[in-house]
């Protein structure tokens, strides 16, 4: 779909509003939705209602994003190549940790209140055992980067057997595997 | 700083663009981010949360709002309920099917939200941080949608591990939040669906940083790449697919309910004909022991005329049997139980309404707290597989499970399911 054009409307108004009067009405067609039902939303607790949306809003690009982006650097510094390495070839090594730890931290980010025994009525609520959480998450995670090292073993495995067969290969070898410092 | 001419800001030399840090564009280093990747994850959020959108507007009105006061846990709703419709009993597993899709897809997408948003960031510090009109008015729709995701997925999460830190009744915060974010969903859709399509047509190709199709995305100084766009929509797809194979075992049920590792209800409570999922206990909602024992009653009225019964009495009625699953709101459901009991039309001839039942209120000795009572259509009256069940797969109810009587409808939540029933009111409330 191509940005609503002004159509007949002045010239005028594209330059003074930014974008189309159709984008204008879209806008506001939804804002409405949002006053009817937000008014209703905020009925009650209305602080606590607002301090929540907004901070859902915010949450992950001011809170999750600068720490998982700050770890990521910082495992990619440990595994990458030692300072004054003559090539940056990137190391596909640090994949082997990004992936477990990405998929470990969503399960922990959605199932965070049963895996920390945060909700204390949940066995007189359901009839079930509470505490089988947390090590059930730490068994997937073990299951996560024990896989992962497995992969990468087989990977170096393979890469050294090409390099060995193949001189001539090393060098695209080394690129895919973290090698041996 | 210098005034600059917004229109002009693009092209000026770095002393008169954006301040030291995330406004400059070559502060976001990945080169992943582009348009071919956030319109992937946004055509799969644009399936996904239509879905989710369109499952929790059907649970909400399996909740017959407009039947009962006591089922209207947001009266203020006005309009938001234009759509009610009596909900079927026919067929029988479908709010076990629409609600655990509902909760199991939501719980799949959040991988892909944080992807999305994760995609998108340099968007949030652009420089200027207003540049129109037009612009102003995106960033509040955008707040609204961002916000509104965030508390929608944030709330039902929550609500499914019985974790109620939310500022109010869940009911209300899930259901008026939906309606927030979903305006500014549709508008974000109709402004942006066009330039995605156009994307994934161009395919993965990174195009210039000062493009206009690279639309402030694509980063003018990438650091080299350490995984490819392909493995990192593998590493997102996994993580929905782990998240997937932990929680969807709680609504396909049987064996597949141990794979349910990290939710709510992936554990079997016991075994025996009583042994399937519980929502409440019996503790849990205070019912005692001289509640439900020997001096229990059942009370039926309607048509200006009452019985009591005792468990005896009720025992000696006709039985009549029903294969019916349990389905719970958050998302986990029973496979099909084989329930035995008195049909609720066959209740309501008994006060001599039998020719043509009529809505009832049932009540449960449960004190107080949401759904006590609840009242079902006509409708589920009539439907000969509705009961007030005494027995489950060949036992009496187990405590836990409602005895010495409880409600069991076909298609309908869990929670109209009353257990504990003392009272059955059968008629318009007078």
């Amino acid at each position: 779909m191509k940005p609503p054009t002004a159509g007949a409307a002045p010239p005028g108004f594209r330059h003074r509003y930014g974008a189309s009067p159709l984008h204008l009405l879209l806008l506001l067609a939804s804002f409405a939705l949002a006053c009817y039902a937000g008014l209703r939303l905020l009925e009650g607790d209305t602080l606590g209602v607002a301090v929540w949306f907004v901070g859902a809003a915010l949450l992950h690009d001011l809170v999750l994003l600068p720490l998982y982006a700050v770890t990521d650097l910082a495992v990619q510094k440990l595994l990458g190549p030692r300072a004054g390495q003559g090539t940056r070839v990137p190391r596909a090594g640090v994949n082997h940790v990004r992936v477990p730890a990405f998929v470990s931290g969503v399960l922990l980010l959605v199932y965070w209140p049963l895996v920390l025994g945060q909700v204390g009525h949940y066995t007189i609520s359901t009839g079930l055992p509470a505490d089988v959480f947390l090590g059930r998450w730490l068994l997937i995670t073990a299951c996560l980067f024990a896989a992962s090292g497995a992969v990468l073993a087989v990977r170096q495995w393979n890469a050294g057997r090409t390099a060995r067969d193949h001189p001539s290969a090393r060098a695209s070898a080394a690129r895919d595997d973290h090698p041996k410092e | 700083m210098n005034p600059v001419n917004p229109m002009d800001a693009k092209h000026s030399g770095p002393a008169a663009g954006p301040p030291r840090g995330p406004s400059r564009p070559e502060f976001w280093r990945s080169p992943l981010r582009g348009p071919w990747l956030t319109a992937v994850f946004g055509i799969v959020l644009l399936f996904g949360i239509t879905v989710v959108f369109v499952t929790g507007l059907l649970s909400y009105a399996a909740y017959e709002p407009d039947l009962a006061a006591v089922n209207d846990q947001t009266p203020g709703k006005g309009w938001l309920g234009f759509y009610l419709f009596s909900w079927p009993t026919s067929p029988y597993w479908l709010y076990r099917v629409t609600q655990g899709v509902h909760v199991t897809l939501g719980v799949v997408l959040v991988p892909v939200l944080l992807a999305k948003l994760w995609s998108v960031i340099p968007k949030l510090f652009a420089w200027p941080p207003v540049r129109s009109a037009a612009q102003a008015a995106e960033r509040i729709s955008l707040l609204l949608l961002v916000g509104g995701a965030g508390f929608e997925f944030a709330t039902g999460i929550l609500n499914t591990q019985l974790h109620y830190i939310f500022p109010g009744s869940f009911y209300t915060l899930h259901f008026y939040g939906a309606w927030v974010f979903i305006g500014a969903f549709a508008v974000h859709v109709a402004l942006r669906l066009g330039r995605a399509v156009r994307a994934l047509r161009a395919g993965p190709r990174q195009p210039d940083p000062d493009s206009e199709e690279a639309a402030g995305l694509v980063s003018p100084r990438p650091a080299a790449p350490t995984i490819s766009r392909r493995g990192a929509l593998g590493m997102v797809g996994l993580g929905s697919l782990a998240l997937l194979a932990v929680t969807a075992g709680q609504s396909v049920g049987g064996w597949f309910r141990r794979t349910a590792l990290l939710a709510p209800h992936g554990q079997e409570p016991g075994s025996g004909p009583n042994g399937f999922q519980i929502n409440k206990t019996a503790a849990s909602v205070g019912i005692r022991p001289s509640d439900i024992g020997p001096a229990w009653r059942l009370t039926v009225r309607g048509g200006g005329r009452q019985i009591d019964l005792t468990h005896a009495q009720l025992l000696a009625l006709p039985q009549h049997e029903a294969l019916l699953p349990i389905a719970c709101v958050e998302g986990w459901s029973t496979a099909d139980q084989h329930w035995s009991g008195v049909r609720l039309a066959d209740l309501a001839a008994l006060v001599g309404l039998g020719t043509h039942p009529p809505q009832v209120l049932v009540q449960s000795v449960q004190r107080g707290g949401s759904f006590s009572s609840v009242v079902l259509s006509a409708g589920q009256v009539r439907d000969a597989r509705s009961l007030l069940a005494v027995r489950v797969n060949g036992a009496l109810l187990s405590p836990d499970h409602g005895h010495p009587a409880r409600v069991i409808v076909p298609g309908a939540p869990g929670v109209h399911n009353t257990k504990w029933v003392t009272r059955l009111t059968f008629g318009e409330p007078v």
